[in-house]
């Protein structure tokens, strides 16, 4: 696989072809797996990312906690705010349907990590229904979006406990933004210019879950996360362009979470865990499921 | 390397890759060592598993892997109920195995038709584990690959003969690492391999009157 994204995308011009398909020939090389074989696992990934978002959708689902699930269909059936019947509603709906799924033990797809699930199928599901975009497109998106977090698991990390946030939901973010703007019909440079204005808007996000669970702030940062990517997309196809080049936006993210204080990266330390309300409810949340 | 569907996957039941999914791993490693399910298993949490296990069904994607569920199973949600109609009898203990020690560690002690086994997992993040202990013997297993574990009498020519039975059935082997407690004492063995072990491969080493213990791990990742 490419080390920096550099690469990939003059790669891919070089070729005339998408980001897509020099990332699945780099895996079909690496692995020694056949394209078809790779596609096959990618539709098999989006099939359980689709049933994931539906499931959520439902809204009768719980954490272990009790603290997290139904909120979906809040932005699903709930009162309307100002963008109400938007592409942009229902992409935020779908990143938290498919986070109360994994708080509630459901099935989902970790891309790139169970804690950021929702960001990614929130995204490109969402698109697809709005924009008819039929699977065979879904999958190329999906192997773009994983060229993009093996280059960031290379520079950087997509571990809470060594980065934080920013690696979690934040790396989901910059994966969702450059396989989406490929998948619109952006060219690899403008993929590139998406992963790096959406990643420097969640660098130095921490990752504070209350009591270490992943729900709280978790689930809601699946949804801004996504909102943090339809915005990069938006930006990137009308052709802004950002100046630091996207390698060094995804190198700053690991030196930050490098330096980051260990309260911050998913210890339940600092941040939203340690304030007086995420210590409580940690207190007797935990309590309760000790007695179940 | 980092790889595509590392990225895009796994597919698992949530809601922590590394306190569910990683778990569930750990789980299935430690089953095939006693060769299936155990009758009992005494579960021993540390560090970040202790903490936020309950909250991450830790406990029950441990025991969902001794009852040999994939990550990806959804009846690990009832894993402790199925374990007790299956006759699993399980315990749970939170302790310090070592100040040192992973945050997500597990030591797992396993009965199964009368042989016990001593197991010690971690796991390390996005669902990649690494199996650090069996019995006492330092090691290093991933179940990314298939993997023999064997204990044999240390003795001139037999990590030559062993290879060479995988070598006859066209097995390639990745990694090979011999342990050992003492000189002329026990070897420990663990081979990874990058194709399956054929069955007629693992009787040839069983039938080896120097080799005490012969397992078969099933590959859990990747």
């Amino acid at each position: 696989m490419f080390s920096s994204l550099h690469a990939a995308i003059a790669a891919a011009e070089a070729q005339g072809a998408s980001l897509a398909r020099v990332a699945l020939e780099a895996e079909s090389r690496d692995q020694g797996r056949s394209i078809e074989d790779i596609r096959s696992a990618l539709r098999r990934a989006l099939d359980i990312m689709r049933g994931a978002v539906d499931r959520g959708m439902q809204g009768d689902l719980r954490s272990a906690s009790g603290l997290v699930g139904g909120d979906a269909a809040k932005l699903r059936e709930g009162p309307p705010g100002p963008l109400a019947g938007t592409l942009f509603r229902d992409v935020l709906a779908r990143a938290l349907a498919v986070q109360e799924v994994n708080a509630a033990m459901g099935v989902i797809v970790a891309a790139p990590t169970a804690g950021g699930a929702g960001v990614l199928p929130a995204v490109l599901t969402g698109l697809a229904v709005a924009q008819g975009i039929d699977d065979e497109r879904l999958v190329d998106a999906l192997a773009t979006a994983g060229l993009i977090g093996a280059v960031i698991a290379e520079r950087a990390s997509l571990s809470g406990a060594e980065g934080g946030c920013q690696a979690e939901t934040g790396a989901a973010a910059a994966m969702a933004a450059g396989a989406a703007t490929e998948m619109c019909g952006g060219t690899p440079a403008q993929a590139g210019h998406a992963i790096a204005l959406a990643m420097q808007g969640t660098l130095g996000l921490v990752c504070d879950p209350l009591g270490g669970l992943v729900e709280i702030p978790c689930v809601f940062r699946n949804a801004t996360g996504a909102a943090i990517a339809m915005a990069a997309i938006e930006m990137a196809i009308a052709g802004i362009e950002f100046r630091i080049p996207v390698d060094e936006v995804i190198d700053t993210m690991g030196e930050i979470g490098r330096s980051m204080d260990v309260r911050y990266r998913e210890t339940a330390g600092g941040g939203l865990a340690a304030t007086p309300t995420g210590r409580r409810l940690t207190r007797e949340r935990l309590v309760q499921l000790k007695k179940s | 390397m980092v790889s595509l569907l590392d990225i895009i996957g796994p597919v698992m039941v949530g809601p922590s890759s590394s306190h569910t999914a990683g778990a569930c791993r750990i789980g299935l490693l430690a089953r095939s060592l006693v060769g299936g399910t155990p009758q009992r298993a005494k579960l021993e949490l540390h560090g970040s598993f202790a903490r936020t296990g309950e909250g991450h069904g830790t406990d029950k994607a441990l025991v969902g892997g001794l009852l040999g569920f994939r990550p990806d199973d959804e009846r690990l949600r009832e894993a402790l109920d199925i374990a007790e109609r299956e006759g699993l009898a399980y315990r749970v203990e939170k302790t310090t195995i070592a100040e040192d020690a992973h945050p997500n560690t597990v030591r797992l002690t396993l009965e199964r038709d009368g042989a016990v086994v001593e197991v010690v997992g971690e796991s390390l993040g996005a669902g990649r584990v690494r199996l650090t202990r069996i019995d006492g013997f330092p090691v290093e297993v991933s179940g990314a690959l298939w993997t023999i574990v064997l204990v044999a009498r240390d003795q001139p020519g037999s990590i030559a003969r062993i290879c060479g039975i995988l070598a006859d059935e066209g097995v390639n082997l990745a990694t090979m690492r011999v342990t050992r407690k003492e000189r002329g004492g026990d070897a420990f063995m663990v081979l990874e391999l990058d194709d399956p072990p054929s069955e007629r491969a693992l009787a040839q080493i069983r039938k080896l009157e120097w080799v005490r213990m012969t397992r078969a791990l099933e590959k859990v990742a990747g």
